[in-house]
């Protein structure tokens, strides 16, 4: 019982990810992609994800706090970023990416800054709310 | 890399065990993707960086069917790693990013991505990526038909050499690598045997059958190189005039390319060619082919050809000093610097001499570019005699007297100017014959060469126009004595290259069959030189010179020029 109960809540949260968009058709590709050779395939790139995303968010607040700021490398470390955000079907994430970008591409350093903020905030709601689907 | 164990798995579940190398720098795409062609039943390698997946693709030529790259990579420019493979292996390459804008895809396809994928990637289009590969196999199988065909047309250029050698294609594959790159070329379109288009049954060019391939267009002379020929010399008894003929060909834009990868690794030469095709500049490739990788090696090989351009390069280094120029119109001088080259040492005096001039020429691309142009004027040289080489090469050594021998070891690029051309023959000598080349007064027709060069070649062909001015700013390099002359040829302008190459094909053809000179083979030659700076060994077919003995002294040097990119293994001299 419980474990149906445990079911149950997993596919209600999955539904929920992804009717909230925080996840799009990759994260199923990954599903798809797990069978008895890698049981845990998607725990396992969700993993690897979250170290490199440490990563670029590293990469980019240290650009953001360059001065006079260099929106050629922003721009190339969000695009890293974005790519990885790809992998896992990270949708919001990566919607908040993109406008990153437009903001660099218009050499708006606040709008970069205000930007980064709403990934930086994406990416740890999918972050915890995957923790617990996995959970 | 056998080709053949993939065949036979491929034959029972093809396309499964497609042997696939995939590079991204995110590791959790090389995952993913590791994941999704494992499902695929594909054969998975996975890599990192780019460099390392060079040197993966280059420890075995054919062990890989297809790669998948990204585009933004921290070691490499994904476009740039996409070129290099093309070149060096000619395996189909896929190209993917998250960045899926016009210009970027473009880009892609310019620089010869098969495809281009867009992440997130699905399955289903990795399920498909087996139809490059077919493709390309199939490809190949035709351009062996048409190989006969464009043969065909060099010997009746060639007119006056009897010699089959489809000069064209007298390509050796100086670089082990496009061997083995035919190789399993060849091996997959045995697979393919069946499906592919083409009537004639694939031949499987191991390592070892291109290797006495390169080999024998060696020993032939880069110049005078035909399939016929080499063929005999081969002495494979299965295998056909056709085979060699269009491996020849093969071989002869493997120089190209790698020529122009020689450019641009040569940052010296600067001269990339942009997607020339390969095939058709062919002799301009073979300038800067040479430069690159094999320099000074291949470059000899143009030289004899037709005589006229006998671009001893023999030395990367020479890049543009080479020049051989005999200024002597007579062919036999041509001959004779071609002659030089099997000998080092006559190489040397009619490359040295040149050079001189030439070494300011050094950017040994541009030499070459107008190396290429003065060969159309050579022509007339091209009629070699086939008279023994040693005749000759006592002929260019005199006349190259004045040349101190310059211890050729650095590449000569001999080209042979004729005299009344005054082919600016861009002898791109090494570096090190610089000084030797001192053989003044041969510099001195060279310079002459050099701005006749320009002229007639201009006369020639718009390309040539383009030439002159590389000539000129080739005399001006040739003080860098960029090994890579090869690159040179390229022209500094990539596509200058191409068009050189053309022209001077053009020329050649003109003047061949002006001067009755069967220089045909220049072309060819050249094209093989540009092909590759690397595989320079072939020998251009030089006309009735020996170019394996001129291989050897510039097989020296090859090696001793930085191919960076170049095996040496391609060398198989």
């Amino acid at each position: 019982m419980d474990n149906t109960r445990f079911r149950q809540q997993a596919v209600f949260m999955r539904s929920s990810l992804f009717d909230e968009g925080f996840l799009d058709e990759q994260f199923i590709q990954l599903e798809e992609l797990q069978d008895d050779v890698n049981p845990n395939f998607v725990e396992e790139i969700v993993t690897l994800f979250y170290s490199d995303s440490v990563r670029f968010v590293y990469n980019i607040e240290r650009a953001l706090m360059s001065n006079p700021p260099n929106f050629t490398k922003l721009d190339d470390h969000m695009h890293q970023f974005k790519g990885s955000c790809s992998s896992i079907g990270a949708k919001k994430v990566k919607e908040e990416c993109r406008r990153f970008r437009e903001y660099c591409a218009a050499e708006n350093l606040e709008g970069c800054l205000r930007s980064f903020q709403q990934i930086k905030i994406e990416y740890t709601t999918l972050k915890k709310k995957l923790e617990s689907y996995f959970k | 890399m056998d080709n053949g164990c993939f065949s036979s798995s491929r034959h029972d579940a093809f396309p499964a065990g497609l042997r696939v190398l995939v590079v991204d720098d995110d590791p959790t795409w090389l995952r993913i993707l590791e994941k999704m062609l494992k499902k695929c039943l594909y054969e998975v390698t996975t890599c990192c960086l780019a460099i390392e997946a060079l040197k993966k693709l280059r420890e075995r030529k054919d062990a890989y069917d297809i790669v998948i790259s990204d585009v933004n990579m921290p070691d490499m420019d994904g476009f740039k790693l996409l070129e290099q493979v093309g070149l060096e292996m000619d395996l189909p390459v896929i190209m993917m990013s998250v960045d899926g804008e016009t210009s970027r895809v473009m880009k892609g396809v310019q620089h010869g991505a098969c495809d281009y994928l867009l992440k997130p990637i699905r399955m289903k289009e990795l399920r498909n990526i087996w139809q490059h590969v077919f493709r390309k196999r199939m490809h190949e199988a035709r351009d062996f038909e048409s190989h006969d065909g464009f043969e065909g047309i060099h010997l009746m250029r060639n007119g006056s050499d009897p010699s089959d050698d489809g000069n064209l294609f007298a390509v050796e594959e100086i670089s082990s690598m496009k061997k083995r790159k035919d190789a399993d070329n060849k091996h997959d379109d045995k697979e393919f045997g069946d499906h592919s288009p083409t009537k004639k049954a694939r031949v499987v060019w191991s390592v070892d059958l291109h290797q006495k391939f390169v080999k024998a267009v060696n020993q032939i002379g880069f110049d005078k190189v035909g399939p016929k020929k080499i063929l005999d010399l081969m002495n494979v008894p299965w295998l056909t005039r056709e085979n060699v003929a269009s491996h020849l060909q093969k071989y002869r834009l493997y120089l190209s390319r790698l020529q122009k990868e020689n450019d641009q690794k040569s940052s010296s030469c600067g001269t990339k060619h942009s997607d020339s095709p390969s095939k058709d500049p062919g002799s301009f490739s073979f300038l800067n082919t040479t430069n690159k990788q094999q320099n000074d090696v291949t470059i000899d090989i143009f030289g004899y050809s037709d005589g006229t351009l006998l671009l001893q390069m023999d030395a990367p280094s020479h890049a543009g000093d080479m020049k051989e120029i005999v200024s002597e119109p007579t062919t036999e001088k041509r001959r004779a610097s071609t002659n030089d080259i099997p000998d080092p040492k006559i190489q040397k005096s009619s490359k040295m001499s040149l050079n001189q001039p030439f070494a300011s020429v050094e950017s040994s691309e541009t030499n070459q570019a107008v190396f290429d142009c003065t060969i159309p004027t050579q022509y007339s040289w091209s009629e070699f005699p086939k008279g023994p080489l040693k005749e000759e090469q006592k002929t260019l050594v005199q006349l190259e007297g004045s040349f101190s021998q310059f211890p050729l070891h650095g590449k000569k690029h001999h080209i042979q100017v004729d005299q009344s051309q005054s082919i600016g023959s861009i002898n791109s000598n090494p570096s090190v014959t610089e000084e030797e080349v001192d053989a003044s007064l041969e510099t001195k027709p060279l310079y002459a060469y050099q701005s006749d060069y320009v002229s007639p070649v201009s006369s020639i062909g718009s390309a040539v126009d383009t030439f002159p001015n590389q000539s000129k700013s080739l005399m001006v390099n040739d003080q860098s004595s960029e090994p890579i002359f090869t690159s040179n040829l390229g022209l500094k302008t990539q596509g200058f290259n191409l068009d050189c190459i053309s022209d001077l094909d053009f020329y050649q053809r003109n003047l061949l069959l002006g001067g009755g000179a069967a220089s045909a083979p220049l072309e060819e030659d050249l094209n093989f030189f540009l092909l590759h700076g690397e595989c320079y060994n072939m020998n251009f077919g030089l006309q009735n010179i020996d170019m394996s003995e001129y291989y050897d002294p510039r097989l020296h040097f090859y090696d001793s020029a930085d191919y960076s990119s170049v095996d040496q293994g391609l060398f198989i001299a």
